[in-house]
């Protein structure tokens, strides 16, 4: 009922094809054509409506393309539950009566099944993922009773117990402070260890030069995909953000950019 | 003295139940109570509010049909009741798929155009204003045995399901996108929720009536809400209150001559504003401080 397709090592986790998706008869994206190779980390900056959380749905297999294709480890997307989506925290309702370690849980219920109710091994991996973003203490909490950090890391430890082998995270640095973003950032770094791919989308052009493997510029079409120093150049920039952002030239050369609005909505209710 | 108003306390609670037709009233709206307490767990946190409101209302045309079609009879309102629910909830289901208007919109023309097609029908019956009132406030004194079995069937195929696909239903309310990644089937699954619904409509329809059904889903599960932390325990507080306003709202009907249906709503409410005001930590009063 849970499908579950094996992985061959070799092949790249992810491959996205002449990607174009279309809707409300508007183009979200446009012929986008990329592969991500495992334990890579990627940031993904573009103007807002520049079709980032389209991207990333489409990639989680939640919306279908309009035309190319998505891969995972040479399969489409369907057929796999080893994708996490990560929400952008104004999209959750921290209201809900749920604990941390239920929130935790729900990532697992994939490998539960139905008609069935957590097993003791269930918990354990749901107390071991809290454990490695740090969130044990905090199992019993109600969600509404966290810092945004610990939010952001509740979220982290669902994916780790779906036992996610590509993690998409929708802005799961914004409104945080530095030491919380920080802690998501050396929490990235174990994710690398264990070979999972992090795709994350982000307003900060600065983490994305400084944390960040490669850096996909887009906005509708993918209009660089590479090392930060290769792709965040003023002209590209000024590319992607055609005339709705400042480029503040500094004197050593390098170039900050200002992007005119930060609310991150979702692109598509 | 003290002996004296114990006893009477006594009497007082147990009088009411010399009448068997008392005795089943209070079982129906205990059942009834509880379970549009649960299931208005979903209601709430889905923010289905104004749907559930709709549904009940869409039910009147099936049963206005069924009481002309049966010459005035009750023994089948309860199938078209559900036949109607059922109807309206599929509809409603597809309407939220294809978004060419706005699905509120749509759940509003529906709802006020089933409501007037049901009056419309019932008025065509020179002795409407009865029937009519007992299918807008329910008639919890006119419960029988047959319904109270029917009740208890549909109300345990009600509960049962949530217990099945608790973790399922919990994903979809909390994380729609997290459902979809993990490749639940979401429209099945939402069919279902709003299937169930539909039985819960019918089944609450002969005690608390078409117009104030959506206080019994709403405000006990609200309340619920405001107490606890996790899911499960809020379907049980929400079904503990809704039993509770159930039974006291039977009492107060009795002893003060009030429609049974408002009486049963006017505890849950105030069973809302107390909490909504006293609870620990985060109600009103405490905020003030």
């Amino acid at each position: 009922m849970y499908p579950h397709i094996h992985h061959q090592p070799d092949q790249p986790i992810l491959d996205v094809l002449h990607l174009s998706v279309t809707y409300d008869g508007r183009q979200a994206l446009e012929n986008i054509t990329f592969h991500l190779h495992a334990g890579e980390r990627v940031a993904v900056v573009g103007p807002n409506g520049a079709g980032k959380s389209t991207l990333f749905k489409v990639v989680a297999g939640v919306l279908p393309p309009t035309s190319g294709e998505v891969k995972i480890s040479g399969f489409g997307p369907r057929g796999h539950i080893c994708i996490a989506y990560v929400p952008q925290r104004s999209q959750v309702d921290w209201r809900f009566p749920a604990s941390v370690a239920d929130v935790v849980m729900m990532g697992r219920i994939g490998q539960v099944g139905f008609f069935r109710w957590p097993r003791r091994a269930d918990w354990d991996t749901v107390h071991a993922a809290l454990e490695a973003v740090d969130m044990d203490p905090m199992a019993n909490r109600q969600i509404g009773e966290l810092s945004g950090g610990q939010q952001q890391r509740t979220f982290l430890a669902r994916a780790l117990a779906q036992e996610a082998e590509l993690v998409l995270m929708d802005e799961p640095l914004n409104g945080l402070d530095t030491p919380s973003q920080e802690a998501i950032l050396s929490l990235m770094d174990k994710l690398r260890q264990q070979k999972i791919t992090v795709m994350v989308a982000t307003h900060d052009l600065g983490q994305a030069a400084s944390h960040f493997d490669r850096v996909m510029l887009l906005n509708h079409r993918l209009i660089r995909f590479g090392s930060p120093q290769d792709v965040l150049t003023s002209e590209n920039l000024l590319r992607a953000y055609d005339g709705h952002a400042q480029l503040i030239q500094v004197a050593d050369g390098t170039s900050t950019l200002a992007d005119t609005c930060c609310d991150g909505e979702d692109e598509h209710q | 003295m003290g002996k004296m108003s114990i006893s009477n306390l006594f009497n007082l609670l147990l009088q009411p139940f010399s009448y068997a037709f008392m005795i089943r009233g209070l079982v129906a709206s205990v059942i009834v109570g509880a379970v549009c307490a649960v299931v208005g767990i979903y209601v709430v946190l889905r923010g289905m509010a104004f749907l559930g409101d709709a549904l009940a209302h869409a039910v009147l045309p099936g049963v206005a049909l069924g009481y002309l079609l049966s010459g005035g009879s009750r023994d089948t309102l309860f199938w078209w009741a559900l036949a109607a629910a059922v109807l309206v909830a599929v509809a409603v289901g597809r309407i939220s798929k294809h978004a060419e208007i706005r699905e509120d919109t749509a759940i509003g023309i529906l709802f006020a155009s089933m409501f007037a097609l049901g009056i419309a029908l019932i008025s065509t019956v020179r002795t409407y204003s009865v029937d009519l009132s007992h299918f807008l406030f329910g008639n919890v004194l006119g419960v029988t045995t047959r319904d109270l079995i029917l009740t208890s069937i549909f109300g345990a195929v009600v509960l049962l399901t949530i217990f099945l696909f608790y973790k399922e239903f919990l994903v979809l309310s909390f994380d729609p996108v997290l459902a979809a990644t993990l490749r639940l089937p979401s429209g099945l699954l939402n069919n279902i929720l709003l299937i169930l619904m539909a039985l819960t409509v019918s089944v609450a329809m002969q005690t608390v009536g078409v117009s104030l059904m959506v206080a019994m889903l709403v405000t006990p599960a609200a309340t619920a809400t405001l107490l606890t932390r996790r899911l499960w325990q809020g379907m049980l507080v929400s079904a503990a209150i809704g039993a509770f306003s159930a039974v006291t709202g039977l009492y107060l009907s009795y002893y003060f001559n009030i429609v049974s249906g408002s009486a049963i709503v006017l505890t849950a409410t105030i069973i809302f504003l107390l909490v909504f005001l006293f609870q620990p930590r985060r109600g009103l009063v405490w905020k003030k401080r």
